[in-house]
């Protein structure tokens, strides 16, 4: 027996407890996702909110079209696919017809932010009783790189090979700071999953954004700010580092708009 | 005080070889195996499992959930 066996073997004699492991709500599938990608971080802390939460047979998920377009393979519970952007258009009906349901949307940046950039505006506004979860990279990391709303200025795609110029391209939408305005939103938060420390503040804010269905006071609207090393043609290592440094300068991390 | 000690086990089979929690270990337990799983990623493997104090730093970053810790309470 290996050195590792005989140590594992004398701390679990000594009481060792399991302390973490993967959650029932994930389905035994192995992610679809790139290695490193922030999706699986993400997904990971929905389903252990939904499991404290105690409303594993009470949630209902939303997920529309992009790399997240087959989460309901991941996520073991009640899901419902949208069309292209319309998550927060069907997520309005869901939670309209079972209020009692706990209903969320899982999106990302090409989703949200540019097709369905009037859903999303409008589910805010009328301040349904719904949580969005956007997870921005960028880019339209599913299609192969190409340059989405939510790219940084300079940054390179592959549609914007000489990077984004901002007079012929427009200017970075930043649809978080957007939405804060609108008073149907109630709590509003960009997050992060690239350190332990972000992930355990990122999953304070889903277990907000849930726990505000209760109250029936609007919507909530949580960010996460993610990488896509196979986007961005990076390491993993690489690309958090490299969001650090020019992801956050654009999207700074914090509440935006917290409960009055 | 005597220090915390734990250890990790990996789903080595699921593990897409990212390096994410060899970055986030605070204690450099982790490192890159050099056998390869059945996908022909390197999975990742404790090195120094005596430093493990089974902070879950490493589970906390891992995007395929493949880490499970234990911990001496």
């Amino acid at each position: 027996m290996s050195d590792i066996e005989t140590y594992k073997k004398e701390l679990l004699a000594q009481g060792a407890k399991k302390i973490f492991t993967k959650t029932k709500n994930l389905t035994d599938t192995p992610f679809s996702y790139c290695g490193g990608c922030g999706h699986g971080v993400v997904h990971r802390l929905i389903m252990e909110v939904v499991e404290e939460l105690n409303i594993t047979h009470d949630t209902i998920g939303i997920a529309p079209v992009g790399c997240t377009a087959i989460a309901y393979e991941f996520m073991n519970i009640d899901m419902q696919q949208a069309a292209h952007g319309r998550a927060p258009a069907l997520a309005t009906g869901i939670k309209r017809t079972m209020p009692d349901k706990y209903v969320f949307t899982y999106q990302g940046d090409g989703d949200l932010a540019a097709i369905g950039t009037g859903e999303t505006i409008h589910a805010c506004n009328r301040g349904e009783n719904i949580a969005i979860f956007f997870v921005n990279n960028g880019i339209y990391g599913m299609t192969g790189g190409q340059m989405a709303p939510t790219t940084l200025p300079g940054m390179v795609s592959s549609t914007s090979p000489y990077g984004r110029n901002m007079d012929t391209h427009g200017y970075p939408l930043s649809l978080t700071e957007l939405v804060a305005k609108l008073p149907g939103t109630y709590y509003v938060t960009r997050q992060s999953v690239h350190t332990p420390a972000n992930v355990r503040k990122c999953k304070k804010a889903i277990q907000t954004a849930f726990e505000n269905q209760k109250l029936n006071k609007g919507l909530s609207f949580v960010e996460i700010v993610s990488n896509c090393n196979s986007g961005w043609k990076m390491t993993p290592v690489e690309s958090n580092k490299w969001m650090e440094e020019n992801m956050f300068r654009s999207y700074p991390l914090g509440d935006i708009k917290l409960p009055q | 005080m005597a220090k915390a000690r734990g250890f990790v086990e990996f789903n080595t089979e699921a593990c897409k070889g990212c390096e994410l929690c060899v970055k986030a270990c605070p204690f450099d337990v982790l490192d890159m195996n050099h056998l390869v799983n059945g996908k022909g990623y390197h999975f990742s493997y404790m090195k120094n499992y005596d430093q493990c104090t089974g902070c879950a730093s490493c589970a906390m970053v891992c995007p395929d959930v493949v880490i499970t810790v234990y911990k001496v309470k």
